[in-house]
This record gives structure tokens, C-alpha cells and sequence, in this order.
């Protein structure tokens, strides 16, 4: 046993007041979303929630079009991820396995692509999804509003490829000559062989890719045309531009808009430090 | 995606011997099934990346209709407009003081928690994943959630520092602090990936390195000075780079928590500055906008670059 020396009550002085100001907002949120609606905006305010009240809740519910939003989100969030799985998947594969002319050169143009933000090309994406026009001439139809629109561009992402290339690499070569050898073809090697194995690494790129799509802010912002259409990120963040909203049905609203993203990364965190700190350690 | 992605670079790595080639497969056709496989990736790159970034660029020399489409070829006249402007100067300065508001206290924040969180206390999982939960929240979660701390009638910010007499501040009203406030609401939401990157970084750290210091007589703060923080280096080094993109991209805690670019423009970043000259009701301008679009990205990629050249030079890497 150590003593309890000054250092360490300064140590867990600073912890606790660190902790208690990262967690506040957490618990706030929670706290709010079950207090009724004279005792979240009574002054002085009120840290704890007197009894649970469902309410907000029910408002959130029932008067906003959260329900029909938190539909488009997980549909939106599902699509991108598992095209995304594929498409990284047979791009990895190509890139290991694969002899092919070009074959670095074109995993580096791939890299490239991770250097360019989305913010400063979001105009012409925003022109091609509304449609294309040569001449006064529609050439292709509006997407806008549309599942499409929100999943298109986001059907393939490098850095999925670039993780799961990296794990791909370490997998034995005299395992994959002696599947060649029996006579396995491409895709059961894939199916029955790579990706079992690969499974920390295709976790990570899947959580990975669930986050970002599920917390997607200024795309959907700019292709929703009305409230049935717009994911949850927009709904929530709309709540809160209503003159004299009520904050209880805004805290409820993230509550719920955060349920998923909480269990991946209390109990999914292994998987995304790996993914998330990649580009860190080479 | 992009906006979240993080900086990989090209892998050291020595390539593997190619794989042999399959019995009864000829190389060429071999060729032609792995460009099939790599089509979906070049497509979507070719389409939503590629072609947009010639685009912003051809978009920055023409002109804009009434409705914000592009017409007549103007040149550089956007660029010239944009540099004789004492708006964007502002712009580009509350964008620099966003990224240094963000970053250093958001950096240096996680490395605090993580050294305290060092000493050896009980129940340090438990806190370990606390600290990380902040990572849970979307941008607009943490914003709406701030938007009701702040307030300024029934928010709890202003709430609990009147109980303890001090005067109500406008937190996104007042233009010498909706900065911070929005700063202060990012600093929060990245705590939880910094700490998360960091205490990862600290696993790898061989415990013999500690041992051998606490053996030679150097504890507490002196390992942590000269053993864990160096040893640290990469991690701290790959979260100033990531920060500073990620402020430098921020734009749905500005949107949300100060709809109009905040009270005097105090915090219209140039993201939020490209979404309204795009899209703002009366004043449509994507020619303008692209013009700074590409300024956007020509900063992005010297930040990189200066980061990578300076920092990584001093980095200690195992």
C-alpha cells in the first residue's frame, strides 16, 4: 500500500473536477430528458430530476418527426456501412493479393484522396446530386431529399481500404498458397478464410464507419428538403431553432439520438481505438 | 467521411512478394478481376472526389445566376476580391484563433487526464471510460446539448455561476465570447478521442521503461516529463495534425450554436463563411464560395505538410 501523500490528493483532486466537467454534459442530458418541464427551467436550476418523467418522451415522440427521422438515419447509417465493408474489402484484396500493373501508384491516389475535405468539394457534389446541366439542358435527375443523395458519395472510403490492406498484410502467405493450391477460388478464399480472420479489423472499420455516418452533420444538411426526409443529426439540431422550445423535449430527442453511438463506444472501444489510431502508429 | 478520416500515409511497408497466381489463371485475366474488384472504390473516388475538386476550382472562376449557378468566366476576380476584403482577413483570423482555442486546450487537456490517470488509482477503467464518452456524441448532439447549457434565461451555465454571485454572460450573444462558448462545446467533444487515442498510446509504452526509472529514483512527474511524454510523441504528434484538420472543417457546432455566424461575425470560421456565401436566401454565391473552398483546401494541405516537417522531426518514434 502507498501513502497518501499530498501528490496523490492533488492527483485526485484534479481527476475529480476534470471527470465531474467531462461527464456533467452526459449526465445533464439524461437528467434533463426526465424532469418535467417546470422543474428543468425553474431558476435556480435543478441538477436532480424529481422522480422520472416520461413526457418529454412521449412529446418527442409523438409532436416531432424524430421517429420517422431515427428510420432514415439507421437506414442511411446501415447502407453506408455495409457498401462500405464491400467496397474496402475487394479494394484490400485487390491490393494485396492481386499482381496488377499500377498497383501502388493507384494505392497512393487512393491515400490521396483521404487529404481532400469534403468541405472544400461539397459544391459540385452538391450540383451533381441536384443535377447535372450542360446548356439549359437537364442531363440527370435531382436526388435531393432522397436516400440516394445521402448515400452515394459515401459508398467507399479510403481509409477503410488503407485498414483493412494493412491487416490483410499480415496474413500468412503459405496459408493463402496453400488455399491457392487446393484449389480455392477468389471469392471462397475470401469468405470462408480472409475475413474470419480478419475480423478485429473489419469491426474496427465497420464501428469506424457506423460513427461517421451515423453523426453526419453538414451533407444531410444541405440535401433534406423536409422534415420526413432529414436524418436524426438534422431533426435534433432543429429542435433547438424553435422559438421557446422545450428543453426537456430537446434533451430527450439526444437521448435517444445518442443510444447507439454510447453502446459502441462503451462496449466497442477496443475495436475502435485500433481503427481510430492507425494512421498513428506506423 | 472525409471530414473524419484520419491522415493515413502511405505505409513503409515493403509490399509482399505477389501472391502466385491462381492454376489455370492467366495473369491477364487475373488483371482484369482486380480492376473489377477496385471499380466500386475508383468510381465513387473518380465521381464524388475526384471530378468535385476540378470543379471547385473551374466553379471559382465563373461567375454566379441569380440562383447561385455558374455563368460567365470572371477569371481570378473572386480571389482578387477575396484577398482586398477586410471581411475575410476577419474570417481567416477567428478561423486561426478557433484552431488554437480548440487544439491546445483539447490536446493538452487529454494528456493531463491521461498522466493523472496513470498513478495507479482504483477504479481507473471505470474512469477511463468515462472520460472517453464525450467520442459518443454527433456534433449536433453535443451542440444542442451545450445550446441548452448556455442558454441565457433557464441554462445551467449561467444558473450556477449566479449562485455563486457572478453575473450573467451572454455566452452566444456576446461577441467577445460565443467563440469560446463554441470553442469550449468542441473542446468537450474531442476530449473523448484524444483520450482514448492517448491511453492506447500509453498501453504500448514497454513497462520495463517505467521500472527502470522508478528504480533509478525518477517518479511521478519526472518519468512522466521525460519518459511518458516523449514516449508519447507519435499519438500527441497524430492528434495536433488531426485537431487542427478537424477545427480547421468545423462546422455544425457553429452552425447550430450561432446560427448567423454569431453576434458581429464573431464566429463565422471560413467553413461556415462557404456555407453561406453558397447558401444564404438572398445572396447565392457558389462562384465565391469555391474561390474559398480552395483556399480551404490550400490551407489544409500547408498545415499538413508544416505539421509533418516540423513536428515529426522531434517526434520519438519506437
Amino acid at each position: 500500500m502507498r501513502k497518501l501523500t499530498v501528490g496523490r490528493l492533488v492527483t485526485y483532486a484534479v481527476l475529480a473536477v476534470a471527470a465531474l466537467a467531462v461527464i456533467f454534459p452526459v449526465y445533464y442530458v439524461i437528467a434533463g430528458s426526465i424532469m418535467s418541464p417546470g422543474q428543468i427551467s425553474s431558476y435556480p436550476p435543478d441538477l436532480f430530476p424529481q422522480g422520472v418523467f416520461t413526457g418529454n418522451y412521449e412529446g418527442a415522440v409523438s409532436t416531432t418527426a424524430i421517429g420517422r427521422q431515427y428510420l432514415n438515419s439507421v437506414l442511411q447509417t446501415s447502407v453506408i456501412t455495409l457498401c462500405q465493408l464491400i467496397t474496402s474489402v475487394l479494394a484490400a484484396y485487390a491490393f494485396v493479393f492481386m499482381k496488377m500493373w499500377g498497383r501502388n501508384l493507384l494505392f497512393g491516389l487512393f491515400l490521396a484522396t483521404l487529404m481532400v475535405p469534403w468541405e472544400s468539394i461539397v459544391l459540385p457534389n452538391y450540383l451533381t446530386i441536384t443535377g447535372w446541366e450542360l446548356g439549359g439542358q437537364r442531363l440527370t435527375a435531382s436526388y435531393a431529399g432522397t436516400m440516394i443523395a445521402l448515400v452515394l458519395p459515401f459508398l467507399a472510403n479510403a481509409f477503410g481500404v488503407f485498414l483493412l490492406r494493412q491487416s490483410f498484410l499480415q496474413f500468412p502467405t503459405e496459408l493463402r498458397d496453400a488455399a491457392v493450391i487446393d484449389g480455392c477460388g477468389h471469392w471462397r478464399f475470401i469468405r470462408r478464410i480472409l475475413l474470419p480472420l480478419n475480423k478485429p479489423a473489419l469491426m474496427a472499420v465497420g464501428l469506424y464507419v457506423f460513427l461517421a455516418a451515423w453523426n453526419q452533420f453538414f451533407w444531410p444538411l444541405l440535401i433534406g428538403d423536409n422534415a420526413s426526409r432529414r436524418t436524426l443529426q438534422i431533426g435534433i439540431s432543429q429542435l433547438n431553432d424553435v422559438e421557446a422550445a422545450d428543453p426537456g423535449l430537446i434533451l430527450a430527442g439526444v437521448t435517444l439520438s445518442i443510444l447507439p453511438t454510447l453502446a459502441i463506444v462503451i462496449f466497442g472501444q477496443r475495436f475502435i481505438v485500433r481503427g481510430l489510431t492507425a494512421g498513428a502508429i506506423r | 467521411m472525409t471530414t473524419s478520416s484520419a491522415p493515413a500515409r502511405p505505409s513503409s511497408r515493403p509490399t509482399p512478394a505477389p501472391a502466385p497466381a491462381r492454376p489455370g489463371s492467366r495473369p491477364a485475366a487475373a488483371s482484369v478481376l482486380s480492376w473489377l474488384m477496385l471499380l466500386p472504390c475508383v468510381v465513387i473516388f473518380a465521381l464524388f472526389i475526384v471530378w468535385p475538386l476540378g470543379k471547385s476550382v473551374s466553379l471559382s472562376l465563373h461567375g454566379s445566376d441569380l440562383f447561385g449557378r455558374p455563368d460567365a468566366f470572371v477569371g481570378l476576380q473572386h480571389y482578387r476580391d477575396m484577398l482586398g476584403s477586410a471581411e475575410f482577413r476577419h474570417i481567416l483570423w477567428v478561423t486561426f484563433a478557433f484552431v488554437l482555442l480548440t487544439v491546445i486546450p483539447g490536446v493538452l487537456g487529454a494528456l493531463a487526464i491521461v498522466l493523472l490517470l496513470e498513478q495507479h488509482i482504483r477504479g481507473i477503467r471505470i474512469l477511463r471510460t468515462a472520460f472517453a464518452l464525450p467520442f459518443a456524441f454527433s456534433v449536433a448532439s453535443a451542440s444542442v446539448i451545450f445550446a441548452t447549457i448556455y442558454n441565457p434565461a433557464i441554462g445551467l451555465a449561467n444558473g450556477l455561476l449566479g449562485r455563486f454571485g457572478v453575473d450573467r454572460i451572454g455566452w452566444l450573444t456576446d461577441p467577445d465570447w460565443a467563440l469560446i462558448s463554441v470553442s469550449i462545446t468542441t473542446v468537450w467533444m474531442s476530449v473523448g478521442y484524444n483520450v482514448l487515442v492517448l491511453s492506447a498510446g500509453i498501453g504500448a509504452i514497454p513497462t520495463e521503461i517505467n521500472e527502470a526509472a522508478t528504480l533509478d529514483g525518477a517518479g511521478g512527474w519526472r518519468a512522466a516529463r521525460f519518459i511518458t511524454v516523449p514516449m508519447l510523441g507519435p499519438q500527441l504528434f497524430f492528434l495536433i495534425v488531426i485537431s487542427t484538420i478537424q477545427s480547421l472543417q468545423g462546422f455544425g457546432q457553429i452552425k447550430i450554436l450561432t446560427p448567423e455566424g454569431g453576434p458581429e461575425q464573431s464566429t463565422k470560421t471560413l467553413v461556415y463563411s462557404i456555407y453561406h456565401t453558397a447558401f444564404a436566401n438572398n445572396a447565392s454565391d457558389f462562384g465565391a464560395a469555391s474561390a474559398q473552398a480552395i483556399v480551404l483546401l490550400v490551407i489544409l494541405l500547408t498545415c499538413t505538410a508544416i505539421q509533418f516537417g516540423v513536428l515529426e522531426r522531434r517526434v520519438h518514434y519506437k
